[in-house]
């Protein structure tokens, strides 16, 4: 299934916690129910997104990593 | 002709690179520090001024008294770097040629960024601000306390936590811990970023007492009301509130082009040597390597600068690298702290807080002035312990 992505946020090259922080800021942006993908290469990004997105409601619609960057797809609550 | 090199920023990383260049390059090189303030300032006391066991009296020293007698000193700002010309130019108008530049300018702190910041919080990350809050701390009698940061990057990411466990001994001693309440703010699910670091913070704040709110990232404070709000959309009340204020790099550096938004210099992780201009290197709180914010950081950076413009100046092949080495030490409070090791490839192993760090870092703080600067202590004191 494919989701249309309404902005990429591209946070690769950045290290723990910038990653959140940024996704956190941009998300305050976003209209609810909008889908945001998020790229990044902190080797700690799927434990600290899929805890985020549960913790602040917003939708982990998948992730996948690929040659060291990792990919998330996420809907804004 | 010697080789004139110029260094902006007189704190740890810029002095110890030139007292460096000028130890080993004696007659080829003239090596001149720019420095706005003329005072080089220990950071790392500002902590302790702050929960009233330090005075300002040791927090700072003249600049000149830190370096060698054939460093030349000029006090004065720095408003704008020409990289193409090679030229800096001054405050009061005059300028400075130089053949290499080393950008030692550190950060600034940018509080007007979040709402509320500058009328609702606390902030021991200058000198006025430690001092304020530990006058602030001694009309405390009881209350909520949050600590937290209000952007990141910021310098000394353990900051945030030594002070939480160290403010909770100091309540304690004054007999109001049991009518306080202490919350640390965090922008992840754990007290500290590295995770390692958290496993072993994370139980002392729970056997402390110390609550631990998580994902919140500071967007505005209402003094008024006495409230925090997250991005997260969260709201936290406080009597006492201490937030790192955001940093940022400084002006010259944006002023010149030199800069990404931030205003932190495009810096090459290993050679430091400017993304765009060779001529131009960068060290400590001033880079954008995705590294520590830390005096320690720019004490192990400064060799490897010393060493590739001297070799530059004498016509061979630069060799020293750097690799990403950092040494934090982490108070963890009543007279113990831990410490964490690390570089771009291992992650650090803290050992179990004990007395010893502790006493290793007081005794750092003392000896500070009498061997960083000058490049006394040895490139590797403390060997890093590995998995």
């Amino acid at each position: 299934m494919s989701v249309a992505i309404a902005t990429t946020l591209d946070f690769k090259g950045l290290s723990c916690p910038l990653p959140i922080v940024k996704t956190a800021q941009a998300f305050k942006t976003l209209p609810s129910g909008a889908v945001a993908e998020v790229l990044a290469t902190d080797a700690g990004s799927v434990a600290d997104f899929t805890a985020w997105c549960s913790a602040t409601g917003n939708r982990l619609v998948e992730h996948s990593a690929d040659g060291g960057i990792y990919r998330f797809v996420i809907r804004r609550k | 002709m010697p080789a004139r090199i110029v260094i902006l920023g007189g704190g740890v990383g810029g002095t110890l690179a030139a007292n460096l260049l000028a130890r080993q390059l004696r007659r080829d090189a003239r090596v001149t520090v720019v420095d706005p303030s003329g005072m080089h300032v220990y950071q790392p006391g500002f902590l302790y001024a702050a929960l009233g066991k330090a005075n300002g009296r040791w927090l700072a020293r003249d600049e000149r008294t830190l370096l060698r007698d054939d460093v030349e000193l000029v006090v004065e700002a720095a408003t704008r770097v020409d990289a193409d010309q090679g030229v800096v130019r001054l405050g009061h108008g005059g300028s400075l040629a130089w053949d290499y530049l080393v950008l030692a300018t550190g950060a600034r702190l940018v509080p007007e960024l979040v709402p509320g910041l500058v009328e609702g919080a606390h902030e021991f990350y200058s000198l006025e601000g430690a001092l304020r809050l530990r006058e602030a701390l001694r009309r405390f009698h009881g209350g909520r306390i949050l600590v937290g940061v209000a952007g990141i990057p910021y310098k000394c990411p353990p900051a945030p936590v030594e002070f939480t466990l160290m403010l909770d001994q100091y309540l304690r001693r004054r007999g109001i811990r049991d009518a306080s309440r202490l919350v640390l703010l965090s922008p992840l699910n754990r007290a500290f970023t590295i995770e390692s670091a958290s496993r072993l913070v994370q139980p002392l704040l729970e056997r402390r007492g110390i609550g631990l709110e998580t994902f919140f990232n500071v967007e505005s404070v209402d003094p008024a009301a006495g409230t925090v709000s997250s991005l997260e959309g969260d709201k936290a009340a406080y009597d006492l509130l201490v937030l790192v204020p955001p940093h940022a790099g400084q002006e010259v550096i944006q002023a010149s082009g030199l800069g990404d938004a931030g205003g932190w210099v495009p810096t090459d992780r290993t050679t430091l040597q400017h993304q765009q201009h060779e001529r131009i290197l960068a060290l400590g709180d001033a880079t954008d390597l995705p590294i520590s914010k830390s005096g320690s950081t720019a004490h192990f950076e400064a060799p490897v600068i010393a060493s590739r413009i001297a070799s530059l100046v004498r016509g061979t092949a630069p060799r020293a690298n750097y690799g990403g080495r950092v040494m934090c030490f982490l108070e963890t409070g009543d007279g113990k702290a831990t410490a964490l090791r690390f570089d771009y490839e291992h992650p650090p192993v803290p050992p179990a807080p004990s007395r010893v760090w502790h006493a290793a870092k007081w005794a750092f703080n003392r000896l500070y002035w009498e061997t960083v600067p000058q490049g006394r202590i040895p490139d590797n004191p403390l060997p890093r312990r590995t998995r």
